[in-house]
């Protein structure tokens, strides 16, 4: 056990700095943690990275990953969040290919993953249904085999910028008839202009439109586009979930929210004096930022005995409840350390832009509105009491 | 000891949480708080003509005869209601400096607060204060028998409905003395004032109100010149009662709301009120909701008291509702899943308001330090 970087791994930070540095689109500079941004923003730093072949680093070289070691990905992440960089977003990358080049077919791999690697085709998800939040196997869309189509009826909700979707991935319902909820389901992938697909936004609490309610029509799909076999898709969901739940940690982007709040409580003043120096305030960092140390080195060890060959197991149950926990309580502080300034609201403002919208600190824009907005975080990707299930039942064995 | 209200007191309560029930439904105060203006002006009129607007005025004042506990029963039902229009700027606030203004002042505002067409907005806080109350950048300079003023205050809630402004600027002594500090009366279209003003996350409207040389006369001074400071505490800790009845209210509802929610909500075929872990972090909401109350009570009812112990209570209530609000609104969101994040239910339009109420007045930290100071103040001085 070690801690130290290598010579090799000191040159690769300096190369990948150097190269963020060089590349990171100017027209995103700040607008890392907004949520109201246009398709073209969000893939701006995907395409780049598409471009030099490092928009996929966790996948199979064989596939397009990197070959990076988990210490270089380590190291890719933080030096990513130091400039708050807007990421590939995870629906491609980080979900469905995982789920294409474990189970689809050659066809499918060699179709679908050049795509989602270059950040030229937006996948989004088709999991949650109104019914069905966290009791995800309770699906009640169905596909209907009719020759060489699926005809696919129901609604999904939650789905998370579809609007700017080329593509989704879905869990049918594929044998009414089977004994448990999780058995007949399947896994299939869906051209979202297909006819008969309809997006509706969902307007959430912080003013902002990041999800949408789906319906599907008769919408009719070619049998190729089932992921592996039919019926088995919830074994490709848990697959999908768990590699979700391990990316969900977000610790690099807390380290820099930490950064940043310390920033923000040391331009603040209370009584005159910078916020910082106030004890209260500053032990709320203090204890913020030991929480997000034992949740930084638990990804670490999770990493390294993935990187022993061992898949996502429900120990990504841990980084997902306490990542959540840690965002959010990050966002908290960041509201709280802006006083009065929190209340205005940005995306109610007629000029709010990257330079921030000129009413307060522009450090203070946005702050309750991201604190808004990550209250999501406990109740996506499996809510934080369906992971504590998970640990309780597959950890505890209780 | 009697914690019953006064058979005035119920009416009020009775009435208006009709009129919130059939006029201000929440589709309704959706589309009103995404209107232009932001606000019902002839809502404001029926809260008048209900009597809510003099109803913590003295008789020789010309208001009803109530005082803070009638100004508690109507921020509760304003709570419940997630009323937008401004009832603590201009009623309690405005209101509350000129009941301890002259007779004069009295005659000029207080009416007009009264019936609801004069509408005040406090302008205390500023960009580099943040809850100190004394911590002012904004000067009156003396000018003849009047004053100039010059300044930026932030957040001004209510300002872009306003008639007129109280605002505290400092008279003399550096920035942050308790001395030195006095409060204005200031109309909104005096030469001068200029507002720049905007939503706020909670679906209420503010300004940023910028004073460039606006002369006021001598006559414009609430209260003492340079010895306005222990005025501004007494008004502003009974905003505080103000706003923590609102937060009741406002607890109450996503309380009531997310318990309705647990029943009908069903997952892995159950109702999700039927799993422990939820029923108990229920009965928790239920528990601060309760203590809050509680808090509400004790510091409308020490308003009156001498200052230590009224700044102290003040001073709980908001610490405590502050913690309880934060609770209370962030697992009726969880609780309600992801629907708790939509705009279109109400429970996430009430944990938002919660929100805010923390840090208007001052946050749990601010009172914290605020009570604890107090408490020093009071013990004995140590043997030594």
């Amino acid at each position: 056990m070690n801690l130290d970087f290598s010579p090799e791994e000191i040159a690769f930070r300096n190369e990948v700095r150097e190269f963020i540095r060089e590349n990171y689109p100017k027209e995103l500079e700040g607008m890392g943690t907004r949520e109201d941004l246009t398709r073209e923003q969000f893939l701006a730093w995907h395409k780049v990275l598409g471009k030099k072949g490092w928009s996929t680093p966790a996948w199979p070289e064989k596939y397009g990953g990197t070959g990076w070691t988990s210490t270089q990905r380590y190291i890719w992440s933080e030096e990513n969040a130091r400039v708050d960089a807007l990421m590939p977003l995870p629906f491609g990358v980080a979900m469905v290919a995982p789920v294409i080049y474990t189970f689809g077919s050659e066809e499918q791999k060699q179709r679908h993953l050049p795509g989602i690697q270059s950040g030229d085709v937006w996948w989004c998800q088709g999991y949650s249904e109104p019914g069905a939040g966290s009791d995800l196997a309770s699906v009640k869309t169905t596909a209907v085999r009719d020759g060489d189509h699926y005809v696919i009826n129901g609604q999904k909700t939650w789905t998370t910028l579809a609007q700017h979707a080329d593509w989704g991935f879905f869990l049918c319902r594929t044998d009414p008839n089977a004994k448990k909820p999780q058995e007949g389901i399947s896994f299939i992938l869906v051209d979202m202009k297909t006819p008969g697909i309809e997006v509706k936004p969902i307007k959430l609490i912080d003013g902002t439109h990041e999800v949408n309610e789906t319906w599907l029509t008769d919408v009719r799909v070619p049998v190729e586009n089932l992921v592996g076999k039919e019926n088995e898709g919830w074994t490709y969901a848990k697959f999908l979930l768990a590699h979700e739940r391990s990316g969900i940690a977000g610790v690099a982007r807390s380290k820099r929210g930490v950064e940043r709040l310390r920033t923000i409580a040391s331009e603040e003043l209370v009584d005159g004096k910078p916020l910082i120096e106030s004890q209260d305030f500053a032990r709320k960092i203090s204890q913020l930022e030991i929480d997000l140390t034992a949740l930084e080195f638990t990804e670490l060890r999770t990493l390294a005995s993935e990187a022993a060959g061992k898949g996502p197991g429900p120990e990504s149950s841990i980084l997902k409840v306490k990542g959540t926990e840690i965002q959010q309580r990050l966002t908290e502080l960041t509201l709280e350390a802006v006083g009065n300034y929190g209340a205005p609201y940005g995306y109610g403002m007629e000029n709010a832009g990257n330079e921030g919208f000129g009413v307060g600190p522009d450090h203070a824009n946005f702050a309750a509105e991201t604190y808004f907005n990550m209250r999501k975080t406990s109740i996506y990707g499996g809510s934080n009491e369906i992971q504590r299930n998970i640990i309780s039942k597959m950890i505890l064995g209780l | 000891m009697d914690f019953n209200f006064t058979e005035e007191q119920s009416m009020i309560r009775d009435s208006l949480s009709r009129l919130i029930r059939e006029q201000y439904d929440f589709d309704t105060r959706r589309k009103v708080v995404e209107s232009e203006s932001g606000w019902r002006p002839e809502m404001w009129a029926q809260f008048a003509e209900l009597g809510l607007l003099m109803a913590p005025f003295s008789e020789e004042d010309g208001g009803l005869g109530g005082g803070p506990i009638d100004a508690m029963v109507v921020m509760e039902e304003f709570g419940k209601g997630l009323v937008v229009e401004p009832y603590v700027p201009s009623v309690v606030c405005g209101g509350g400096f000129l009941k301890r203004g002259n007779d004069a002042q009295k005659e000029e505002y207080l009416s007009g607060v009264m019936s609801g067409e004069t509408i005040f907005a406090f302008a205390y806080a500023e960009p580099r204060g943040r809850y100190n109350l004394a911590d002012l950048e904004t000067t009156a300079k003396k000018d003849g028998a009047g004053f100039v003023l010059n300044g930026h205050k932030a957040v001004v809630i209510g300002a872009p409905w306003a008639t007129h402004f109280i605002v505290t600027a400092r008279t003399s002594g550096d920035r942050r003395d308790s001395k030195g500090v006095s409060v204005f009366v200031v109309a909104k279209d005096a030469q001068g004032v200029s507002t720049r003003d905007y939503p706020t996350v909670d679906g209420r409207r503010a300004s940023e109100v910028y004073f460039e040389n606006v002369s006021v006369g001598a006559e414009s001074v609430i209260g003492e010149v340079d010895n306005g400071l222990p005025l501004i505490e007494i008004v502003t800790d009974e905003a505080i009662a103000a706003i923590c009845a609102e937060a009741c209210g406002a607890m109450k509802v996503a309380h009531t709301m997310t318990v309705e929610y647990s029943r009908q909500r069903k997952q892995f075929g159950v109702p999700i009120g039927k799993f422990q872990v939820l029923q108990h972090r229920m009965v928790d909401m239920f528990m601060e909701h309760e203590q809050s109350i509680s808090m509400t009570y004790m510091a409308t009812l020490k308003i009156d008291e001498d200052e230590v112990t009224r700044k102290k209570a003040a001073s709980a209530a908001k610490v405590r509702i502050g913690q309880a609000g934060r609770f209370v609104g962030q697992e009726a969101i969880q609780i309600h899943g992801g629907m708790g994040m939509t705009d279109e239910l109400a429970v996430g339009h009430y944990f938002k308001r919660l929100t805010m109420i923390d840090s208007e007045f001052g946050n749990v930290d601010h009172h914290l330090k605020r009570y604890t100071a107090l408490t020093e103040m009071d013990l004995p001085a140590a043997a030594e």
